[in-house]
């Protein structure tokens, strides 16, 4: 199953944040990594040159069709043109239902209100406003470095240090907020579309001919099991045989028929009993938890 | 071995209906809810509950890694759309000018009044160092904008410049240039602003600045009253609208500075959001300008005229932002 890409479970903990819904009940939402949101912005990156490159295309089209006649219209389209997707095409995607824009979509990620209240307009035009400086300005410093426009080189590094300092904003604080973030309270959060597929615990399948005892079913927690879901879930034959093999050495059991149904048994046994104990009001966290 | 059956059977009881409300919110984020029909529309909040509590019962009976978690997406999705408050485009459109606009506008008066100041101690300085030394005329202006107007050209030129418009057929697409350069200068005015608020003050002292090298160079040809003209008919909406531009950058400068009572962060946040509105209104604002600079001015030619317009918009803005109005209930 897909946890937060390329997270351990306990670094995922640490971008947890606390959102508590009226009903009483705290959501635990997953804050995006940096690289989940640069991902995300590369993305939106390339689909707005190439939204550019295309405009520009049909322009010229556009004036060679009209044999240069049509040159007011084609140039005011494109320049507003230009200057809607530059400023635009975020605040509009963000304002929509799914509050996310193409890039942010396919990454899985949302913007969300700091507050948990509703996301407003004036924040997303706050925090996009904000690429102005975090964005735009570094690259027109770049922009003049290679046009040779006569800017030191002083300059041009000043310029490098600032972007610098904007770009891994995000990368120096907790919450992994950019400074258009910081100003409109705002945070980008983990949601992907997640589908629920079948219940490991079938209880029939593969119980078959193992038996496991007290001591063993003690020798690991929650950490352990919900790994072991992930190894079973995922199916990959090596990752199940090293597995296997772990535990077989530590209970000192010998060759099994299948990898697979040892697993599921052991599986099916360790969380029958962890979810008994959780009854009792003991949750064993992992297996250094006496 | 014999499990518990309770919490096998929260996903054979609920799962049905946990599907369906994952069915209904990805219809209304893919389309609008204007695509469910009644009975789901009623069931939306039921599902979302019945979700929350079945989150509840699993955190703490169920070890199924991967039910808790899709639970725990489904109903922060169903929870976002829910408790998001949507209105039609139009209202929210309505509500924006009848109300929001001003009041963003309103609400950033002090900010308004230090902009303005700055912006005005820039012309002033800028005439009298023009006047004394014309030499700081281009430390003032850059050759670019100058476009041949400095102290060495004669009087019939800078008259010229003044009534001439550019050739008539490119007005329109001159008005855009103007209109989304002024805008991306006035985006940027308002995002310096986080600087603690000094190079937004340093942009407007300098807009002023140049401003006043202008008015040095013509007055000094006696020819005040007809630049006066030729700026007024669209200064009175653009210098307005970068003064907006700046008093929202100030005014997120000195929240970040002196956040009050409230934590650094959060008093930049309110401040940003307040401004923003306003921001969107002084991109408007710009817009109306290109097309007064765009076309009023290249098409009208009389002092007089120029002179009326100018005011008359200015007026309207005045009006518009500042002129009390009833409170509206709720």
């Amino acid at each position: 199953m897909a946890r937060t890409a390329g997270l351990a479970p306990r670094d995922e903990a640490a971008m947890r944040r606390r959102l508590v819904t009226p009903e009483g009940v705290d959501l635990g939402l997953t804050l995006a990594t940096a690289s989940q949101r640069m991902t995300a912005f590369m993305l939106d990156a390339v689909i707005m040159i190439v939204v550019l490159i295309a405009m520009t295309l049909i322009a010229v089209f556009g004036l060679f069709a009209t044999g240069g006649g049509g040159m007011q219209i084609v140039a005011i389209t494109w320049l507003l043109g230009f200057f809607l997707l530059r400023n635009f095409y975020f605040i509009l995607m963000e304002m929509g239902p799914r509050a996310a824009t193409f890039g942010k979509r396919v990454a899985g990620l949302r913007v969300v209100a700091r507050d948990g209240g509703r996301l407003t307009a004036d924040a997303v035009i706050a925090r996009n406003l904000m690429r102005e400086i975090e964005v735009y300005l570094p690259l027109s410093f770049l922009g003049y470095e290679a046009a040779g426009d006569g800017v030191d080189t002083l300059t041009t590094l000043l310029g490098l240090g600032w972007a610098g300092i904007f770009l891994f904003f995000p990368a120096f604080n907790r919450d992994r907020l950019r400074i258009g973030d910081l100003l409109a309270g705002t945070w980008v959060i983990n949601a992907p579309k997640r589908s629920l597929s079948f219940d490991l615990m079938r209880g029939t399948a593969a119980s078959g001919g193992y038996q496991f005892t007290e001591e063993q079913l003690d020798a690991y927690g929650i950490y352990e099991l919900q790994t072991l879901e992930q190894v079973l879930r995922t199916g990959d034959y090596d990752s199940m045989a090293a597995v296997a093999i772990t535990i077989r050495d530590k209970f000192g059991i010998g060759e099994v028929d299948s990898n697979e149904a040892f697993l599921n048994a052991y599986y099916e046994a360790l969380r029958t009993r962890l979810e008994r104990k959780l009854l009792f009001g003991r949750r064993r966290v992992d297996k250094f938890d006496r | 071995m014999n499990a518990p059956s309770s919490f096998r059977g929260l996903r054979a009881e609920r799962e049905e209906e946990w599907r369906r409300l994952d069915a209904l919110v990805s219809l209304c984020e893919k389309k609008s809810p204007r695509a469910l029909s009644d009975d789901d529309l009623m069931a939306l909040p039921i599902l979302y509950r019945s979700a929350l509590s079945s989150l509840s019962v699993a955190r703490e009976t169920s070890l199924d890694l991967e039910l808790v978690t899709y639970l725990e997406h489904l109903c922060a999705r169903a929870y976002f759309f829910l408790y998001g408050v949507r209105t039609s485009p139009g209202a929210r459109l309505r509500q924006f000018f009848a109300n929001d606009w001003p009041a963003a506008v309103r609400g950033l008066g002090r900010e308004t009044l230090i902009a303005l100041a700055l912006l005005l101690v820039g012309t002033i300085a800028g005439y009298l160092l023009v006047s004394s030394q014309p030499e700081y005329f281009s430390a003032f202006v850059p050759g670019e904008l100058a476009n041949g107007r400095d102290f060495s050209a004669s009087r019939e030129t800078l008259l010229n410049s003044l009534y001439s418009g550019k050739e008539q057929d490119g007005l329109a697409v001159f008005a855009t240039y103007l209109f989304t350069h002024n805008a991306q200068v006035a985006i940027f005015c308002f995002a310096l602003g986080f600087a603690f608020g000094i190079p937004t003050a340093l942009l407007l002292a300098y807009t002023g600045a140049m401003l006043g090298a202008f008015l040095a160079l013509y007055g000094g040809h006696g020819l005040g009253l007809q630049l006066g003209g030729w700026l007024i008919i669209h200064g009175s909406t653009e210098l307005f609208a970068i003064v907006l531009a700046g008093a929202g950058g100030l005014r997120i400068g000195w929240s970040v500075v002196f956040p009050g009572a409230a934590s650094r962060l959060a008093a930049a946040s309110v401040a940003g959001r307040g401004a923003a509105t306003a921001m969107v209104g002084v991109v408007l604002m710009l817009i109306a300008a290109g097309l007064l600079e765009g076309f009023g001015r290249q098409l009208i030619v009389d002092d007089a005229v120029r002179y009326a317009i100018g005011l008359t918009m200015m007026l309207l803005w005045l009006v518009y932002f500042y002129a009390p109005r009833r409170r509206r209930n709720g």
